[in-house]
């Protein structure tokens, strides 16, 4: 164990260092300023998330360990913590108007999602079991809270303590399921896990195993873990569920690669069951649990339960093409679901903010560009081609394929079928029903953001190479 | 005579942690818990880890289940209302139960822990005799664990700031005592001088 301490060793956490500074420095100036600064907290959020995406940019694309080995820092995590830092800029724009409107805006938001974004960040980059559970713990705490952040909604508070409560019981289980594997390989650090286990494994390591696998299939909201979304994501302020979909989404989704990949390849078949087992119930679920609904947060709980299954084909297969098709898959449904969030938010009646589907009946009369945005994003969750949801199925099931996993691909393209009926359902409501009273305008930040999606998702298809090609040498830092 | 005492201690610790549980009334519930924690700190003191023991004692007894005994004896929660289905649910549970002791049971009875993975835990620490363990938890915690150190800042800084958040309120109409207000009155404003007429006293608005 070596125990120099230098502080060239902090430099791979740079991006962290600097989301960590950051939320310090604005808490300050909150705890100063009281509630007036919620303006200048929020800027200053968003500006500490953009420095932070630069470090991201700016460290070397090397593969470093540092802190002792804890922490480490590759081309995966870099891709990774840029797309979290998106999303949690995205979440920050989207927020601005829609707190005001619902007084509640307090200078503590901002920090907690600057702080639940590090623990992401953290999680992506842990390289052994401590670093990965307080990650995770950072990451969950803060999102325990800005579910309840609107403390004076009966639904907010109740989304707030079903995630607490449910949470806590599934960190428990990631603990039991971390000590046991402590307990039958003697280390805690992910590549020691990955060299002390070779052949035939233990009975304990598999059983530690399943219960790892469990704590992060509830973090993905995977089926069977996945009870508490449709509650939490309809209870919990809207852009909050949208951080919750997306930044959040991503970094349990990274944290389950590079447990699996990472800690346990030797042990493939292990695993893989369980993984199978679990996307092909997330996307059942996914897909027909949501034709019943009618509140489209709800809605897209279930849409994002049934894509948590489609990226985790890639997971089962567990090969670089398998990890690729994560990481595209989780960038364009990052754009996906921000893109739908912010039509979403831009669905106010006055001052009161509407959650129906029925609501959005005949948006295509009185709102023509919006209505298409939502159109194209429900169009590219149904993976209809040439929009960028088609390409992001493609690379998991092409995945599939080589993998011999053709079953599990079967299975996801007749579930994706079945969830083009209840995304198309609401294209069709808009465009072909009546109108109904028209929303008020699209505040600034969700506009910017429902732009930017859109261009991406519109787009995609035109120019693909970057996103593909630095997400494949994303894969294969992975496998080295 | 270790044995006898981690068997001591092992077996109070299992069965107190079960009547935190199964005790009818919380306040006995959270006085087992206490039993828990200090056998548990006898477990650490048998091992050797007399430091984690101590602070076991300390933060866990000390703190936090007072902590929770003040919370039970506040909370007015009707227990025998929640215990109200219990019955009901009764069958349904034993079998979900009995289930899971039989794949406990098949589990255990195949179980095997290989040798080497036993000693893999100790190669890393140093002997009892080097250094004393307050020593060595203190030569890691700030260099190797650094790292952790700090996430667990944060994360309480999390706990600290979403507790502000969620129950912090700023009411209306209390009357703070502002000292710096006080201490700024100058006896021109504090203090009135009346001539009050004799055998009349005040008129009603000063009273």
């Amino acid at each position: 164990m070596s125990t120099t301490f230098m502080a060239t060793g902090f430099w791979p956490a740079l991006p962290e260092i600097i989301l960590a500074l950051g939320a310090l420095a604005l808490t300050l100036v909150g705890a100063y300023r009281g509630e007036r600064s919620t303006v200048i907290v929020g800027t200053g959020a968003f500006v500490v998330i953009l420095l932070a995406l630069v470090a991201v940019g700016i460290t070397p694309r090397t593969r470093v360990t540092t802190f002792g080995g804890s922490y480490i820092s590759d081309d995966f995590a870099r891709y990774m913590k840029a797309l979290v830092l998106l999303a949690a800029a995205a979440t920050i724009a989207l927020s601005s108007d829609f707190m005001e409107r619902q007084r509640f805006a307090r200078f503590e938001y901002p920090l907690l999602i600057l702080l639940s974004t590090t623990g992401s960040m953290m999680m992506i980059s842990a390289n052994d079991l401590i670093a990965l559970y307080l990650g995770l713990e950072l990451q969950s705490l803060a999102a325990y809270v800005i579910c309840a952040i609107h403390r004076d909604n009966v639904r907010s508070s109740e989304a707030g303590l079903k995630y607490f409560v449910l949470g806590a019981l599934s960190s428990g289980m990631l603990l039991y399921g971390a000590s046991l594997v402590y307990g039958f390989t003697g280390t805690v650090s992910l590549p020691a896990i990955a060299a002390s286990v070779q052949g035939q494994a233990p009975i304990g390591l598999t059983l530690g195993l399943v219960f790892l696998a469990a704590g992060i299939a509830f973090k993905l909201a995977a089926a069977p873990f996945h009870m508490w979304t449709p509650d939490v994501y309809e209870g919990a302020p809207t852009p909050v569920t949208a951080f919750l979909a997306s930044a959040q989404k991503v970094a349990a989704i990274a944290l389950a690669v590079r447990v699996f990949i990472g800690g346990f390849p030797s042990v493939a078949e292990s695993w893989q069951q369980i993984i199978v087992f679990v996307a092909i119930l997330s996307m059942l679920i996914g897909s027909f649990a949501a034709i019943g609904q009618t509140n489209i947060k709800r809605l897209m709980a279930y849409s994002s339960i049934g894509n948590i299954g489609y990226a985790l084909i890639g997971l089962a297969a567990g090969t670089p093409e398998g990890i690729q098709g994560i990481i595209v898959y989780m960038a364009i449904y990052l754009a996906m679901t921000l893109g739908a969030f912010a039509v979403i938010l831009g669905m106010r009646r006055g001052d009161t903010y509407v959650e129906g589907i029925d609501d959005l009946s005949g948006a295509a009369q009185t709102h023509p560009w919006r209505a298409f945005a939502l159109a194209m994003m429900l169009f590219s969750l149904a993976g209809i081609p040439p929009l960028a949801g088609f390409f992001a199925k493609f690379y998991v099931f092409a995945a599939a394929i080589q993998a011999n996993l053709f079953v599990l691909a079967v299975i996801g393209v007749v579930t994706s079928v079945v969830g083009a009926y209840y995304y198309i359902r609401i294209v069709k409501i808009m465009y072909f029903d009546a109108p109904r009273p028209a929303f008020e305008r699209l505040p600034d930040g969700p506009q910017a953001v429902l732009i930017a999606c859109s261009v991406v998702v519109v787009l995609f298809w035109m120019i693909p190479a970057p996103l593909v090609s630095s997400a494949e040498s994303a894969a294969r830092s992975l496998f080295n | 005579m270790t044995a006898l005492f981690f068997y001591l201690f092992s077996t109070v610790t299992v069965a107190s942690a079960f009547m935190v549980i199964a005790a009818r009334n919380p306040v006995h519930s959270v006085l087992y818990l206490i039993l828990a924690f200090v056998n548990a700190a006898g477990l650490f003191l048998l091992m050797g880890a007399e430091f984690l023991a101590m602070i076991l004692v300390v933060v866990y007894v000390g703190a936090v289940a007072v902590l929770f005994l003040f919370v039970v004896m506040m909370l007015d929660v009707d227990f025998a209302e929640l215990r109200q289905g219990y019955l009901n649910y009764l069958p349904v549970g034993a079998l979900i139960g009995l289930i899971f002791l039989v794949e406990l049971v098949l589990v255990v009875s195949t179980w095997t822990v290989s040798p080497t993975a036993l000693q893999l835990p100790l190669a890393g620490s140093p002997t009892v005799e080097a250094l004393t363990n307050t020593e060595a938890i203190g030569r890691v915690l700030y260099t190797r664990y650094a790292y952790f150190f700090q996430a667990s800042g944060l994360i309480l800084l999390v706990a600290m700031i979403g507790a502000i958040v969620l129950t912090l309120r700023d009411r209306v109409g209390v009357r703070r005592q502002i000292i710096a207000v006080q201490v700024a009155r100058t006896p021109e404003e504090a203090v009135e001088m009346r001539s009050v007429p004799s055998g009349r006293g005040l008129p009603e608005e000063v009273s």
